[in-house]
């Protein structure tokens, strides 16, 4: 009898962000389709109440029967029987019963069967999906690449498969080869124009493919003959019910377990060709892997969040020397500290959502009709601060997810590391959120471009700019000291880059940058949140703690490193 | 044989009583209804998903829910338009108030010869009263056969329904000439959610009642009054003919006498370890005492 929206009062608060009545007016056009469709709405405020009552559902399923089942497919997990995956059993009834509560194609137009729904409504039902199973999250959460279909595919492939995905088909994104990891552009999986048969067939072998035998898959492969980088690359769309791609096997992994992570082989597999050709890694993998970053964000905060509970609730129940361990300050110090990092990481989550959301909902309202100047401008804006935002949240989310499961299974001492408590999954789930999708350090040479393109000191400036709480004058201080040690640091580095090129000193401080920056970004997120509701004002006053901490070491660690001392760090380069 | 069955599945909305917390009797020892929320009685939710898995195998059938309560009963009719019914009836009245199970399954009864459905399904009893009665009376008032217990409808064919019922020490598969009446065990499986795009559908339908009390002006109202599938009916003795004398308090034969407050009081406990030698005393101290074996 768990709701997982119900019972989360942040979440709920950042579904009533004063930007959701800009949102809801882009995606749904001045509610032209109130006549054309029963459940379309009416209103801002019908939009508003949809969006609440079906992420009741969402939570309602979450909780009821993901979450209960979670344990079961940790244990089970997936098989290949006869060339195909199947699912453990707890992981069919979940899709069962996401599919019955009409989950599927949340934000696709209602032309395709779906919801039509914010981006945000998609990235908050996945981060409940992801508190209640965070491997179940994978297979459910690749809906979104019926995103990019709809963004890039041709109308006849859109009428195929889109339909499909709102009824709850699920998705695969095929890009990973043996030989081509972070590296996509060595791809070698050959499509082929097969003139007889009038399609394209793929032939080759895909790996570590999460549901990598679901429903619709999209395929990067090497089109055309004779290329060996990126430019000969191009996106295909490929269905499972054409049976020409085997399983060959699924990996045993660390941690989200019930997600079948496969190895393909494709003979003669037919595809339809998604967009031009020889676009498929320079434009569409990159839209996909936006994506992909946002929805390990909504895993990294559902998983902060699960920690968190089980971390609270251990304190409050287990009693050492007469009393809950909660009364220790070691133990409210660490709780404190995850609660500050869970509501920060779910901050920046909807702060970089809504920013996505805007300039996506602009480019399709740029294929309806020519956007005005002022439209224009706008849409420009926010595809910078998206651009900057995502690494850092993919950064900040997954690498606070680990934090957080780190933490709670610490507070669960030795219990934790038995398997009778749901903080070891959650400890060992949590562990793959920083490496996919690119790794924290693939996330900051992303992120580095901002600082140097100044995207995150702008935004800081604006937040800083802005009114907050007279009892939070003391941190607004400190942020705007913070800031300007920011810019010090980032003077010092880039100084000493110019001097001394080629040596790799502002790669090596990058991290340190773009964490300084973060730990400014979602203080003053938590802060601006204080002002609407006082709830987030002792959170906002922690993640200022940690903030002042952080930027701290790393000013003193950046301010007394001279170049020269590189070469300290070069020398475990020679050791075997 | 028409092979589209016409489906009322009966339900109750009843007092939350699994969670019970201090508040939930009153000091005169009945449930304090104020105090629990109304939900969907649980064993009427596995009867909805029978129905519905009915429906999904044959096209063209309908589910409607009836349901006897006050107003805001309502909301179980529309809860079960959400996951699947394609509307309901609300049987309302001040006339039906204090009815104890003969009382109601006559109501019922009275409601369904109206409606003349081929197959009526109920969940087994209610959490508030745990009686199991109301289903198997309304089958006797209208004559038809009833199975009870069910777990699995197995197939429906030729105008017969199979059924898997769950019994105390095992299952037994029956079958019955339709129409009858089945009442569904809470083994069988979970109702399925509310649908999201049936919710934004449906939401806006109302009953007479509920856009008679709202403003004017509301939006609720506005959309409910323009689209037949959004009207909810509600009927009260004017549309079933009943002998008022078998309705609510006066055809309530059932009277309660005197209620007691059970408090379970801990007693004397015991500590063990887990060593071998206690808990073989234990075993031997529970099977000489009968609470083993």
């Amino acid at each position: 009898m768990a709701n997982f929206f119900l019972d989360n009062k942040d979440l709920q608060y950042h579904l009533g962000h004063p930007l959701m009545r800009k949102i809801v007016e882009l995606k749904e056009r001045g509610f032209a389709e109130k006549d054309k469709y029963d459940y379309a709405p009416k209103s801002f405020e019908d939009a508003m109440d949809n969006y609440r009552r079906v992420l009741e559902i969402a939570g309602e399923v979450c909780g009821d029967v993901i979450a209960p089942n979670a344990e079961g497919v940790d244990h089970e997990g997936p098989r290949v029987v006869n060339d195909h995956v199947v699912y453990a059993e707890g992981t069919a009834r979940n899709l069962e019963a996401i599919t019955k509560a009409g989950l599927g194609g949340i934000t696709l137009p209602r032309k395709y069967n779906g919801l039509n729904f914010p981006l945000i409504c998609f990235v908050m039902a996945n981060e409940m999906v992801a508190r209640a199973d965070a491997g179940f999250e994978n297979l459910w959460g690749l809906q979104d690449c019926a995103e990019t279909l709809n963004e890039f595919a041709s109308e006849e492939i859109k009428q195929a498969f889109l339909p499909l995905v709102s009824e709850g088909a699920t998705c695969a994104m095929d890009l990973t080869e043996p030989d081509a990891g972070s590296d996509l552009g060595a791809v070698m999986l050959k499509a082929t124009w097969d003139e007889e048969r009038q399609t394209w067939l793929l032939n080759g072998v895909k790996r570590f493919i999460t549901n990598g035998d679901g429903d619709i898959s999209l395929v990067l492969a090497r089109s055309e003959e004779g290329t060996a980088d990126a430019r000969g690359l191009s996106m295909f769309v490929y269905d499972r019910r054409d049976m020409a791609v085997k399983v060959r096997r699924i990996e045993n992994k660390l941690g989200i377990k019930g997600s079948p992570t496969c190895e393909l082989v494709f003979t003669n597999a037919p595809a339809k060709l998604v967009g031009d050709r020889k676009m498929g890694l320079i434009k569409y993998v990159m839209s996909l892997m936006n994506a992909a970053r946002l929805g390990i964000g909504a895993q990294s905060v559902g998983l902060c969040e699960a920690a968190y509970r089980e971390g609270l609730k251990y304190a409050h129940e287990r009693e050492q020397f007469g009393k809950p361990i909660i009364l220790f300050p070691a133990m409210y110090e660490m709780l404190s500290n995850m609660k500050a990092k869970l509501l920060g990481a779910r901050a920046l989550l909807y702060e970089t959502t809504r920013f996505v959301e805007i300039y996506k909902q602009y480019t399709h309202i740029s294929h309806e009709r020519d956007l005005t100047p002022e439209e224009r401008a706008e849409m420009k804006f926010y595809t910078k601060l998206a651009d900057g935002f995502t690494p850092l949240l993919k950064l900040f989310s997954s690498e606070y997810a680990n934090q957080l499961a780190y933490d709670a299974l610490q507070i669960h001492g030795g219990s934790g590391y038995m398997k009778d408590y749901p903080i070891e999954r959650i400890y060992r789930d949590a562990r793959i959120t920083n490496i996919y999708e690119g790794t924290s350090q693939l996330q900051v040479v992303a992120a580095i471009n901002h600082i140097t393109k100044g995207t995150y000191l702008d935004q800081i400036k604006e937040y800083e700019s802005a009114t907050y709480l007279p009892e939070l004058e003391k941190e607004h201080k400190l942020l705007i000291a913070l800031r300007e040690k920011l810019e010090k640091m980032i003077a010092k580095v880039d100084a000493t880059e110019a001097e001394h090129k080629g040596e790799g000193y502002k790669d090596f401080h990058a991290r340190r940058l773009v964490e300084t920056a973060g730990h400014i970004i979602i203080t003053y997120l938590l802060m601006r949140q204080s002002g609407e509701v006082s709830d987030y004002l002792t959170p906002a006053r922690t993640f200022a703690k940690i903030a002042q901490a952080q930027v701290n070491a790393a000013e003193t660690y950046i301010e007394n490193f001279d170049w020269d001392q590189l070469a300290a760090f070069k020398q475990v380069i020679d050791e075997e | 044989m028409k092979k589209e069955l016409k489906i009322v599945v009966l339900a109750k909305q009843v007092p939350d009583t699994r969670n019970v917390g201090k508040d939930a009797m009153t000091p005169e020892g009945t449930v304090n209804r104020a105090a629990l929320p109304a939900i969907f009685n649980p064993e009427d939710l596995n009867a909805l998903e029978q129905a519905l898995r009915i429906k999904d195998s044959l096209p063209g059938s309908t589910v409607q829910v009836v349901t006897m309560g006050p107003p805001r009963a309502a909301d179980i009719i529309r809860d079960a338009m959400f996951r699947g019914a394609d509307g309901g009836i609300l049987l309302s009245g001040r006339e039906f108030a204090g009815s104890d199970t003969l009382a109601t399954s006559y109501a019922l009864a009275c409601t369904l010869r109206k409606v003349n459905p081929d197959l009526i399904i109920a969940g087994r009893q209610a959490i508030d009263g745990d009686t199991a009665q109301v289903g198997p009376q309304v089958a006797e008032k209208l004559g038809l056969p009833q199975v009870t217990y069910a777990e699995e409808i197995l197939g429906i064919e030729n105008g017969k329904i199979t059924v898997k019922r769950r019994l105390e020490h095992g299952t037994e598969v029956v079958e019955c000439p339709l129409p009858m009446v089945l009442t569904v065990n809470a083994s069988a499986p979970e109702c399925r959610p509310r649908n999201a795009r049936r919710i934004m559908k449906y939401k806006y339908a109302l009953t007479p009642t509920e856009i008679a009390a709202a403003t004017p002006d509301s939006e609720f109202v506005k959309v409910a009054s323009t689209k037949d599938y959004l009207q909810i009916t509600e009927w009260g003795v004017a549309q079933i003919d009943p002998d008022m004398q078998q309705l609510g308090l006066t055809g309530s034969p059932t009277k309660v006498k005197k209620v007691d407050n059970v408090v379970f009081q801990v007693k004397e406990s015991k500590c063990l370890s887990c060593s071998d030698n206690e808990i073989d005393a234990l075993m031997k101290e529970l099977i000489s005492s009968r609470a083993l074996g």
